[in-house]
Parts: structure tokens; C-alpha cells; sequence
């Protein structure tokens, strides 16, 4: 079967939609196969827009991964916006890879990941327009299996209808294993059609087949359990780890998009995992144990990907950078490395002390000294305890004071709105220490112009974290009391006028917590929504709260259940989770043991440093934390070129 | 410090990038080429690099006009190689000559465009140019930022002519191949710009003239109007010539495939 690039029907509709680049591919480092050389063919998915899907980690490792296989090929595509998706409806123009420009029906996989549940309407989008049944049940051996990953992929629950499989955890090792099954099934001429391959896929206990299992209900509306509906098929899926990171240098060839992207920057990721264990935190519980990426491992990989990209920036990724148990030899390393090239190191910083200030100034000795940024997510001390954010006030002031006196100008404060047993006053205490931010700011550096800027995020509850039994707070209780901490931010001029403040209102959080914590039920008020026009929900100018309260009442009503019952109602200890017989490692009775020490404002220390907690992660998935140091220190490469990190003699011969 | 100035194309998918997305890659693929680039001084260094003008978004070109500077002597068909390599296919360095001196900017006031225009015959076209060309003011809308604005584009228009070719091959579908109208058009720089899109919709105000498919433009040179109209090539004194060019034919345009 040969399969044509749609691109001759797609391009005379490029000058008519809105960012047109966009869709033409073409990136640097993009690979591009001969189709008919290749038993195995993967699209793969980021649901939203190209913008925000190309810089994906995740969705950059894979592509290389499976592209590096010579039988192997894949393809990549990203949500289109509503204009092209009205023209590529009138002219029967199919969703389309933008490497290839093929047809995504024509592959044998379909992988889309999701970081977070606001892609799953453009999921639909992309399986209608490209000819794909929207639920699984009605595909053929003719349509490619659907496979959901990402963190979204922990709680597949409301998108079970619409997926074949769901993979959770690490991908690099689960997509190469996903491949062989599917190669091997290929080759013996797809025997027993698509329920073998499914069946084979769920036998390795590391793919979920939610079709595969039954859900049944309490009169309440409460979940009586979830089991298997036939042979060969586990009760329970674990997730996936992929332990040696340095086994695992991707992506090696980052890809360089011509149009914008939300990161103008390349990224190498210096550990997964985190054990820090803020409550809150879906990425830190899930993402566990932590793995550690050899300082020698992390020199090479960003030589390599500044000579593969050109980028200006690399970020130094993880989910607590600062704390890489060789942080400051790696930051002094690059520092050393590429002084004069006019390349910027970068550090997601969120520790709350000084030893990130001094890793910053490191950072920025040859650039500017803009802004810090820090995540104390709680405004009072009480609530810090409550989310295990264990970082006082007199650090925090502490350590803005040795930001703004080594020159640096603004301070970030991150802050959630809505955790529980939140009330008024633990946000209202937000304002009062961004007050001391800038009283102690003018103190240290001597000027009236310093900057503090709070962010505030409505705290959405998880599933797979302590936080996962919690009522998720109402929007408007979230609404008031950012109206009460603008009121308290601006009662004194002289210090709120250096004061920013930037959030979003609560009625998102609530749609995303009905989507994070959902179940089957919820996937027919997705597709509600969907068929009523809803996309992008990620995008303030497209989303619609009205759409989905709508859609959630006409829906769940005749269920018994509602949009409150799914989202600011608090669960019990007992009740069955839409999650449950999906295994992330985390001990059922620990989460519960951790809510409890929540509510009891009882904090817990991090298991990188201190002894085991017993979360359960390690034992249950046969792992261990992976860290340094390895007292290896990285070379500094010399030459390194001038006004550019690379050297190159054609050209000087210097 | 040396001066270097270069000539580079904006082929095939590549049209649909915007000059922004332009000066990004380019500047990606200075570093990726290890070109020893010049940097400004300052909070936020930037390297130098100084734009002549740009194809709006959707336009293709073949005479795109940039200045780097650079802290080593580098060897100008060394760079253009160099960095050739480094840039996708259909941003293609042309030619790279050392800076002699005087202000590129100033030898630039027309461009010389092709304008594809699938679905319109040639004698269609030719009589939509001519009741164009016999007027003296043509006012056409357009859709800016600020809002809705009027110009002028007739007195921008310096000739205009009409050739015919069969159906380019991009847009090749079974029984469409009729020949095409294609516009050959000098027009000079004017404030506000005069682009291909103004011209075309210039055409549609006064001869309803509506391309069923949108129209494929091409810069195909830039340079100085000369005493007969003829566009006086921008490199011919860095390269210690007076040579006078004409716009390159159009059979010399490469479309990029892939």
C-alpha cells in the first residue's frame, strides 16, 4: 500500500489559516522515512497546538527512539486550530503527519500525550479528521491502535472509550516493546485480528486495555470495582520505568522548529523522579524513583545537541533541578564551558534557599540578571505543612535578600489557591510576604525598583497523590479569595505598586479536576462537549466553562452523579478510585497515611537525603533511587568557538 | 570586524515562514555553522545582524538581502558554503560578498515579483493588467493592525506584464493543467509597502478579477531603478563591478522537493 503526502491538497489552504508554518514541517534534525521500507509505522500525537506540542520531551525522545529503528518509522502530528480544521473539513483534506504529510489512519499506532487532560478534546478532533472511529470499539484491523501516554495516562478512565491502550510511566523502553508485539503480530499475518494484539499487549502487564475490563457500579455511584473480562489479562497495570538514564542520552538530536515555539530553547534532562513529596504533586508521586543523568552524561548531551541545534539556551530540566546531587559542579562545568559563546544556561528553579541563588549567579555570570523564581505554593506556614512545602518565610527573605543583592531585579513567587483545609487568611498571607520581598529587595540592593511577581494556580486534586481523597475547592471560594489577596496586595501602595500579580480564575481548575479525577461515566460528557464544538480547552479563548457544565449536567444527571460529585466532593478511605488496578508503585495505605499527616499539618522528610518512607515505589517496581556523586567533574572543551559554541575550521582557521 | 552581506532565497514551503521565523533560523544556523559571529554590547547581547527589508509571509523569493558581522576574517564563499549547509532546504545562500563600504539599504528601492496565478488564464490576466496600468490611482483596502487602511497602489507599480506557463507541478491534478496567467511586475518601494497581495487585490477592484485558488508570488530580484527601469543589482559595487543585472529568468527558480 502506497501512501501519498496529502501536502498538494493541504497547501492551498496554508495562505488562508493563521500561522501557516506551522504545518509545513521541515524542522531540523526531522526524520523522514520511505514508508514502504518499514513494517512498523507510529504517528504520534501531542494534543495541542504545534506551538506548544513541538517542544515536548517526551513526544522528541520517542520519534527517535523508534526512528532510530531501520523497520521503524515515525511520524509526527499536533493539533490543528479551528480555521485550518473547518478548510481541511470542506476539501477532505485528513489530519496529516508534518514530517511526511501523511495520513494518520494509515498507520499501524497512534500514541498521543497527554501532560494534561485539557488535550482530550483535540484528541477527537484529530481521530475524526482523520478518519478514525472516535471509539475504540468501532475500529478495524484497517485503523491504527490508539495508545494514551503522559502523566494524563495515570487516570485513563474518562478517555477509556476513545483509546485502544494506555501506557503509564517511562516510554522509551514501552513503545520498543509495544513495537515487537506488534511487528511479530504483523508479520504472522494478524492472527486473530485486533483483540489478539490487544491481548498481547495486555499480557505484558504493562499496557492497559480498558475495553479489557469491566467497571461496575455501587447504587450510590460509587465504583464496586474494576476487573478483567477475559482470560490473559492481569488484574492490575504497572507502570513503566526506565532506571539508567545514561543508557537513554534522548533526545540526541533535538528538533529545531522553524516557526515559534513556547521554549526557544533546548532542554537536556538532568534526572527524572522527585522525592521531595509535596503533596500536591502528581509529577513528583508518579515520576518516582529518582534517577540521576551522569554530570558526564549531561556535558555530552548538551555539547551534542548545541552542535546539533544552534539554540542560544539550554535548560537544565527536572522536576527540582537544584537538587542533582552534582548540581554545582555541572552548573560551574557548562558555565566554565561556554564562556563567550553567548549561551545561556537555565535552571527551573524552585528551592527556596541560597545555595540556588549562588547556582543562578553561576548561571548568569556572562548574561543578564533579570528574574528569580521560586515555588513556596503555599502562602502561610500552616499551609506549607499541609502541601509538605517545607520552606519558611525568614528562608524565603533569607534568600531573595542574596538574590537582589547580587544584582538580580525580580522576584517569581509561585503560589496555589484552593488547597485543602485552606482558609481566606492562609492566602492572604501571600500578600503579606511579597510585601517583605520588596521591603527586604530595597533594603539589599538599595533601590526603590525591585520587583516581586505572584502567580497564582487553582490547585486541581490528583489522582495518585495523598491529595487524591480531597475535595477540590469550589471556584468561587477560589474567585473570593483572590479578590480578598488583589485587595490586600494594593492596601498599601509604596510596596503593592512593585508588586505583580497574575492568575487565572477558578472555573478551569474545576473542568480539569473533573477530567483528572473522572471515570468512565465522564467520557460521554467529553464527547458531548467535543460534538458541541469544544476544543482547546487548554486556551482561555476557546475554552468554555459554560460548554462543559452544560454538557456535565445533561450527561451525569441521569446517572445519579454530577459535576460536584466528581470534583469538591471529599472522598473516603475506602471507596474505589477510578485508578485503582493501575499500579504506580505508591502504596494505597501510604497515600492515605500521607493525607492523614496532611490534615494533621505533619510534614515529611525527602527520602533522597533521609531514610526510606516506605512509599512503596522501590519495592513494588524493583527499583531504587539512582544518585550521585560520581566526583567526576566535566573537562572544559577547549577551543570552544567565538560568538558561537561551536568551532568550525573551514571557516577560521585560528 | 568584517562586514559580510548576503543573498538568500526563500523557496518552496519555506514561503510560508514570516521574516521572524527567518531571523531565528538564520541566526541558529550562524551558531550551528560556527560562525565567529559579532555580538552587540550591552544587557541582552545580540549578534549582528541587519535585515534589508522582507517577502511578507507566504512569498517566496530569490533575492532576500542580510548583513552579518563577524570578529575573524572569514573567507566569504567559505561562509556561504558553511552556512548553506546549516540552513534547511529552500533558504538557500545565493551569494556572499564582503561589505565595500556605503549602506546596503540605499541601493534597494524595487523589486522585481512573479506572480503565479493558477485557475486565471493568460488573456484574462493580461486584460485585467491593462485596464490597471491605463489608470491613475487604484485604491485597494487593507487589513493592517491598526485597523482598516486605503492605498494607493498604482503609482507604486513601475511595469507590469503578463506571460503564460502550464500549471506548476506542486498544484499538479488530473485535468488541471491548463495554462496559467503569470504576472511579471516591477514595483517600487513605497511607505506604505506595495505588496504582490495589494496588486492582486488591485486587480480584483478593477477588473473583478478572483483567483479560484490562492496566487503564488515570488520576489524574484531587488535593486535600484536604473534610468530604463531596470533594476540595478545591490552586490555589483562589494564586488568591485558596475555590472548592471536583470532579474534572473524564471527558468533558473528551483522549488524545493521533498
Amino acid at each position: 500500500m502506497t501512501v501519498e503526502s496529502v501536502f498538494p491538497r493541504l497547501e492551498p489552504l496554508l495562505p488562508r489559516v493563521s500561522k501557516p508554518v506551522q504545518y509545513v514541517g521541515g524542522e531540523l534534525n526531522a526524520t523522514l522515512k520511505d514508508w514502504d521500507e518499514t513494517t512498523v509505522r507510529w504517528a504520534l500525537m501531542y494534543p495541542d497546538a504545534y506551538e506548544v506540542g513541538l517542544p515536548n520531551q517526551g513526544v522528541m525522545i520517542l520519534y527517535e527512539i523508534l526512528n532510530e529503528l531501520p523497520d521503524v518509522l515515525a511520524e509526527r502530528t499536533y493539533a490543528v486550530w479551528p480555521d485550518l480544521e473547518q478548510l481541511m473539513r470542506e476539501h477532505d483534506v485528513p489530519q496529516f503527519t508534518v514530517d511526511g504529510h501523511r495520513p494518520v489512519g494509515a498507520f499501524d499506532l497512534f500514541g498521543v500525550s497527554f501532560s494534561t487532560e485539557l488535550g482530550y478534546t483535540n484528541m477527537l478532533t484529530a481521530l475524526d479528521l482523520a478518519g478514525i472511529p472516535i471509539h475504540a470499539e468501532d475500529r478495524t484491523e484497517d485503523h491504527p491502535i490508539v495508545v494514551a501516554g503522559g502523566h494524563a495516562a495515570f487516570n485513563p478512565e474518562p478517555i477509556a472509550q476513545f483509546v485502544d491502550a494506555a501506557v503509564l510511566g517511562d516510554g522509551e523502553e514501552a513503545v520498543l516493546e509495544i513495537t515487537e508485539i506488534v511487528r511479530t503480530w504483523k508479520q504472522e499475518g494478524c492472527p486473530g485480528g485486533r483483540d489478539e494484539v490487544l491481548t498481547r499487549l495486555a499480557e505484558t502487564g504493562g499496557v492497559y486495555i480498558p475495553r479489557f475490563y469491566d467497571v461496575e457500579y455501587l447504587p450510590d455511584g460509587r465504583i464496586q470495582r474494576v476487573v478483567p473480562n477475559r482470560e490473559r489479562v492481569p488484574y492490575r497495570v504497572f507502570k513503566r520505568t526506565t532506571m539508567d538514564l545514561d543508557a537513554w542520552p534522548y533526545p540526541k538530536q533535538p528538533l529545531v522548529p522553524l516557526a515559534e515555539s513556547v521554549h526557544e530553547r533546548m532542554s537536556v534532562e538532568i534526572f527524572r523522579g522527585c522525592t521531595r513529596g509535596c503533596r500536591f504533586c502528581q509529577a513528583g508521586m508518579i515520576t518516582r524513583p529518582v534517577r540521576e543523568r551522569s554530570i558526564e552524561g549531561i556535558g555530552a548531551m548538551v555539547q551534542k545537541g548545541l552542535e546539533a541545534t544552534g539554540f542560544e539556551e539550554v535548560g537544565l530540566l527536572s522536576l527540582s533541578s537544584a537538587d542533582h546531587s552534582e548540581i554545582a559542579q555541572i552548573t560551574k562545568g557548562l558555565a566554565d564551558r561556554y564562556e563567550g559563546t553567548n549561551t545561556g544556561l537555565s535552571l527551573p528553579s524552585t528551592r527556596v534557599d541560597a545555595f540556588n541563588v549562588d547556582l543562578a549567579n553561576e548561571l548568569s555570570r556572562n548574561g543578564r540578571r533579570s528574574g528569580l523564581t521560586f515555588a513556596p505554593e503555599g502562602g502561610s506556614e500552616r499551609m506549607r505543612r499541609v502541601i509538605n512545602k517545607m520552606v519558611s518565610e525568614e528562608d524565603l527573605i533569607r534568600t531573595v535578600s542574596a538574590a537582589f543583592a547580587n544584582g538580580w531585579r525580580q522576584v517569581k513567587l509561585y503560589f496555589m489557591c484552593g488547597l485543602p483545609t485552606e482558609e481566606d487568611e492562609d492566602v492572604l498571607q501571600i500578600a503579606e510576604m511579597a510585601k517583605n520581598v520588596i521591603r527586604a529587595g530595597r533594603q539589599a540592593s538599595g533601590r526603590n525598583d525591585v520587583r516581586c511577581t505572584i502567580s497564582i494556580g487553582g490547585f486541581v486534586p490528583k489522582p495518585h497523590t495523598p491529595f487524591q481523597w480531597a475535595a477540590q475547592c469550589d471556584p468561587d471560594t477560589v474567585d473570593d479569595r483572590l479578590r480578598k489577596l488583589r485587595e490586600a496586595v494594593n492596601s498599601d501602595r509604596s510596596l503593592g505598586r512593585n508588586i505583580g500579580m497574575r492568575y487565572h480564575d477558578g472555573k478551569p481548575s474545576l473542568v480539569e479536576g473533573l477530567l483528572s479525577r473522572g471515570d468512565r461515566r465522564i467520557g460521554h460528557v467529553i464527547e458531548a462537549v467535543w460534538r458541541d464544538g469544544g476544543r482547546f480547552d487548554g486556551w482561555s479563548e476557546h475554552f468554555s466553562y459554560e460548554r462543559w457544565t452544560g454538557k456535565a449536567a445533561e450527561v451525569l444527571e441521569p446517572l445519579g452523579v454530577d459535576l460536584a460529585w466528581f470534583t469538591t466532593r471529599e472522598r473516603e478511605e475506602l471507596e474505589v478510585l477510578p485508578w485503582d488496578h493501575l499500579d504506580s508503585g505508591l502504596d494505597k495505605e501510604w497515600l492515605w497515611a500521607d493525607w492523614q499527616d496532611a490534615l494533621d499539618e505533619r510534614e515529611q522528610d525527602d527520602c533522597r537525603w533521609t531514610p526510606c518512607f516506605d512509599c512503596g515505589v522501590c519495592p513494588a517496581m524493583g527499583t531504587d533511587i539512582e544518585v550521585g556523586p560520581t566526583g567526576k567533574n566535566l573537562i572544559p572543551i577547549t577551543p570552544v568557538g567565538k560568538g558561537s559554541p561551536v568551532r568550525n575550521p573551514a571557516l577560521t582557521n585560528t | 570586524m568584517q562586514k559580510l552581506r548576503l543573498r538568500y532565497t526563500k523557496r518552496g514551503r519555506l514561503r510560508f515562514t514570516s521574516h521572524r521565523d527567518i531571523a531565528r533560523t538564520f541566526e541558529r544556523a550562524l551558531r550551528r555553522a560556527g560562525v565567529p559571529m559579532a555580538y552587540s554590547q550591552g544587557f541582552s547581547p545580540h549578534p549582528k545582524v541587519s535585515w534589508v527589508g522582507a517577502a511578507p509571509t507566504g512569498v517566496a523569493s530569490e533575492a532576500e538581502y542580510v548583513e552579518v558581522s563577524v570578529v575573524e576574517q572569514v573567507d566569504p564563499e567559505a561562509l556561504r558554503t558553511a552556512l548553506d549547509a546549516a540552513l534547511p532546504p529552500g533558504i538557500d545562500v545565493i551569494e556572499v560578498v564582503q561589505a565595500a563600504g556605503g549602506n546596503l539599504t540605499e541601493r534597494i528601492d524595487a523589486s522585481s515579483w512573479r506572480v503565479e496565478l493558477d485557475g486565471v488564464s493568460p488573456e484574462e490576466l493580461a486584460a485585467a493588467v491593462e485596464r490597471f496600468m491605463a489608470l491613475d490611482q487604484v485604491l485597494v483596502e487593507r487589513l493592517t493592525k491598526d485597523g482598516k487602511r486605503t492605498i494607493d497602489v498604482r503609482p507604486a507599480v513601475v511595469s507590469a506584464h503578463v506571460e503564460a506557463h502550464s500549471s506548476d507541478a506542486g498544484h499538479d491534478e488530473p485535468g488541471l493543467s491548463q495554462p496559467c496567467g503569470i504576472l511579471m511586475t516591477v514595483v517600487r518601494q513605497v511607505t506604505p509597502t506595495v505588496r504582490p497581495d495589494d496588486v492582486l487585490n488591485a486587480l480584483r477592484e478593477v477588473a473583478d478579477l478572483v483567483p479560484p485558488v490562492p496566487a503564488k508570488a515570488t520576489r524574484l530580484a531587488q535593486g535600484r531603478l536604473d534610468d530604463a527601469g531596470r533594476l540595478v543589482d545591490p552586490f555589483a559595487q562589494d564586488r568591485g563591478s558596475l555590472a548592471t543585472q536583470g532579474a534572473p529568468v524564471a527558468g533558473k527558480q528551483q522549488e524545493e522537493r521533498r
